[in-house]
């Protein structure tokens, strides 16, 4: 079935279809709509959702672990200064094994106020054991938030994710997409596996949150570390049987026009689309240019962009987000790290752009495709990072 | 000019206090016709005035929210910080520089529903902030959603039959965690609302006026009151004038000033006492 509605709509739509036990949540601007339709869902008896509308995120959070932790299916939404203030739970709920669904309209972090695209927020979160989904377009965001559902809760996952798309550009766009049946969502999700360990499990009492110090902390953080081995496997297994229901077929990452291109540029949410036009437009001039696309960003897919950009001889990385005193912006960092040990590697050079809702458009790209051609002729990306469409 | 055969015109008389007070260049502000908190802010800036302050002694905080917009058109040393965070930012400062008169304007959501824990110590502390918290019972930045003092059965976005949860009773609150100066007023009667803040503003602790204003484009649209008047008119027929937030009458909202005192020590008093001793 067709719908055309803005992803916000749309996503509460499918947070309707799946029919979470628990949703907790605060609003804040771009992802506040997610959570206002599913309440008025819940209000009109279309789901039987426990919905809390709590005092704060850091509440929401709390409340959507004890849940999670106690067997139940749980999601919320939030965006920019909300999910930072859910910092301190993020950590726990990941490190708990509790499969809570997050929805994140990503924004710009404060100061200065901003309420527009940007992926701060998230890049704040990459290391919090959280897994990490991205979205291109409201078809990809729809797909994805019923895709998490069942790599999350998987027994041999049970990791929390955030499922991303860009605030405004994204989430206030009405796209037309083709969504599921409900019945269709809840036979593919199933019904949530029953964790091992359960805090409503009153004949096998289990403690969460407890101590080890230098006797055990650092083999519980290995057993953490060793646990995201097998979540690649579970997207692509999750990504199948999508496609057998949907026909739409996801990977980790997209490959557009890779397999001979000289200059790659890597990109994640929307600006993914805009770059694949400037794609189509070079191609037409004769430059041999593509796009890799990162849908799992959490756990980062070393091997699949070792493989990815394998035959590139430059790659620009768009940066949506800063790390502030580091060597540069934080995709670039994880890319860079993928390749640093490949004997054969290509120039990397690093873009940041877009941050606080700045339109990423294709003019830029197209600067940015030119500076990877200068960096072939030169042997190198001078400076490393760069900040596109900027003023001085 | 005001017009003398106007009553209404000459409710609130013309003053220079616009000139002295608001950044004109960020003028048009953000509020919706017929918002509540311009008034409130009307009548900050007028006492400010009558107070004779100077625009480099006040620092005027706020958290985020169409409350929190003020800080961007009084012409201070203003601070707009994150959701929540008015409190203990405006405690810092009046630790850093008692000198100077600080005052919070804070939401209802901001106030004591995201940054409640810091309102609770603000006034165990009895840091000398003065904290107008303009009460529209509804988040109105984001479009309307159930705040903490939204009323039992009021309509929201995120209560679309009611809110089944209790309401916060800000003023309760702020006496019971220790607040010595407590007031509650409405925007249906400015001078009042202004009288009370100069009190409050010259209050040497932690002063907190709960000012109940109207938010027609949420909290009015949805309970049956779309238009600012119908608002005003309901808060001057549900509301009595109270020595405590606990006195009864016809189930209305108890108005008035609650607690006066003046005995006991400031914060940054006690603590520079402390040094000086
Ligand atoms: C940590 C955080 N969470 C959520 C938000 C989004 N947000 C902005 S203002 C607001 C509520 C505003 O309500 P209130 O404090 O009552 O102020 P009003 O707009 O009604 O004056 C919310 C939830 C935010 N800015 N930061
Ligand atoms: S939304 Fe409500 S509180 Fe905000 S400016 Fe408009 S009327 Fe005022
Ligand atoms: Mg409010």
């Amino acid at each position: 079935m067709k719908v055309a509605l803005e992803t916000n709509q749309l996503i509460a739509l499918a947070m309707k279809q799946i029919e979470p036990h628990v949703v907790a949540a605060y609003p804040i601007t771009p992802s506040t709509e997610v959570v206002q339709e599913f309440s008025q869902y819940v209000a009109n008896g279309d789901v039987r959702t426990e919905f809390v509308p709590v005092e704060s995120e850091h509440s929401a959070m709390s409340a959507c672990l004890a849940a999670s932790l106690s067997g139940a299916r749980v999601m919320t939404a939030t965006a920019s200064q909300g999910l930072a203030f859910m910092w301190e739970m993020l950590h726990i709920a990941a490190a708990s094994r509790a499969p809570i669904v997050t929805i994140v309209a990503n924004r710009a972090l404060s100061a200065p106020i901003n309420i527009h695209g940007d992926h701060a927020d998230s890049m704040g979160a990459r290391d919090t054991g959280w897994l990490q989904l991205w979205a291109e377009t409201a078809q990809e965001a729809y797909d994805n938030t019923i895709q998490a559902i069942k790599i999350a809760e998987d027994p041999r996952v049970r990791f929390p994710m955030l499922v991303n798309y860009d605030g405004f550009t994204t989430s206030h766009a009405v796209e037309t997409v083709e969504i599921l049946e409900d019945d269709q969502v809840r036979n593919f999700i199933g019904s949530i596996p029953k964790p091992q360990y359960s805090l409503l499990d009153t004949e096998h009492p289990t403690s969460f949150g407890v101590l080890a110090l230098q006797d055990y902390y650092m083999e519980f953080r290995k057993a953490q570390a060793e646990a995201y081995k097998n979540v690649k496997d579970v997207v692509l297994e999750v990504a199948d049987a999508y496609a057998k229901l949907t026909g739409r077929k996801y990977g980790i990452l997209e490959d557009y026009k890779l397999d001979d291109a000289d200059v790659v540029l890597v990109a994640m949410n929307s600006a993914a689309g805009t770059a694949k036009d400037t794609v189509d437009a070079l191609r037409k001039e004769g430059k041999k240019v593509g796009v890799l696309k990162i849908r799992l960003f959490r756990p980062f897919p070393v091997e699949e962009i070792r493989e990815a950009l394998k035959n590139a001889k430059a790659v620009a990385v768009m940066d949506r987000a800063y790390t502030f005193g580091g060597p540069a912006g934080p995709l670039f960092e994880e890319v860079a790290t993928a390749m640093v040990n490949q004997n054969q590697k290509p120039l990397l050079g690093d873009f940041v752009t877009g941050l606080g809702g700045r339109d990423i458009t294709t003019d830029e790209i197209k600067q940015i495709f030119d500076t990877g051609y200068k960096a072939l002729e030169k042997g190198a990306f001078e400076p490393l990072v760069n900040w596109v469409g900027v003023r001085e | 000019m005001v017009n003398e055969n106007d009553a209404e015109a000459s409710f609130v008389p013309m003053s220079s206090a616009p000139d002295k007070w608001l950044r004109k260049e960020h003028l048009p502000h953000i509020w919706c016709p017929g918002c509540g908190i311009g008034t409130i802010l009307r009548q900050v800036i007028e006492q400010f005035t009558k107070l004779g302050w100077k625009n480099d002694d006040v620092v005027f905080v706020t958290g985020i929210g169409c409350t929190g917009r003020a800080s961007g058109y009084v012409n201070a040393q203003t601070l707009h910080t994150i959701h929540g965070r008015a409190l203990p930012t405006a405690t810092g400062i009046k630790m850093a520089r008692p000198d100077m008169h600080v005052v919070a304007m804070l939401g209802d959501g901001d106030g004591v529903g995201i940054g409640g824990n810091h309102f609770i110590h603000a006034a165990k502390r009895n840091i000398g902030v003065t904290a107008i918290v303009v009460n529209n019972r509804i988040y109105g930045m984001t479009g309307g959603q159930v705040s903490p003092t939204t009323p039992q059965g009021s309509k929201s976005t995120t209560t679309p039959y009611g809110n089944v949860e209790p309401s916060m009773d800000v003023c309760k609150l702020a006496l019971g965690a220790g607040a010595t100066f407590v007031a509650r007023v409405h925007t249906a009667n400015p001078v009042y609302v202004g009288q009370i803040i100069g009190r409050a503003l010259q209050h040497d602790g932690f002063a907190v006026v709960e000012v109940l204003s109207q938010c027609p484009t949420y909290f009015g649209r949805f309970n049956g009151m779309p238009d600012p008047v119908q608002m005003l008119q309901w808060f001057k027929e549900n509301t009595f004038m109270a020595k405590s937030p606990e006195d009864e009458k016809e189930g209305k909202i108890p108005i008035g000033v609650f607690k006066d005192d003046k005995t006991t020590p400031e914060l940054s008093k006690s603590y520079r006492n402390l040094w000086e001793a």
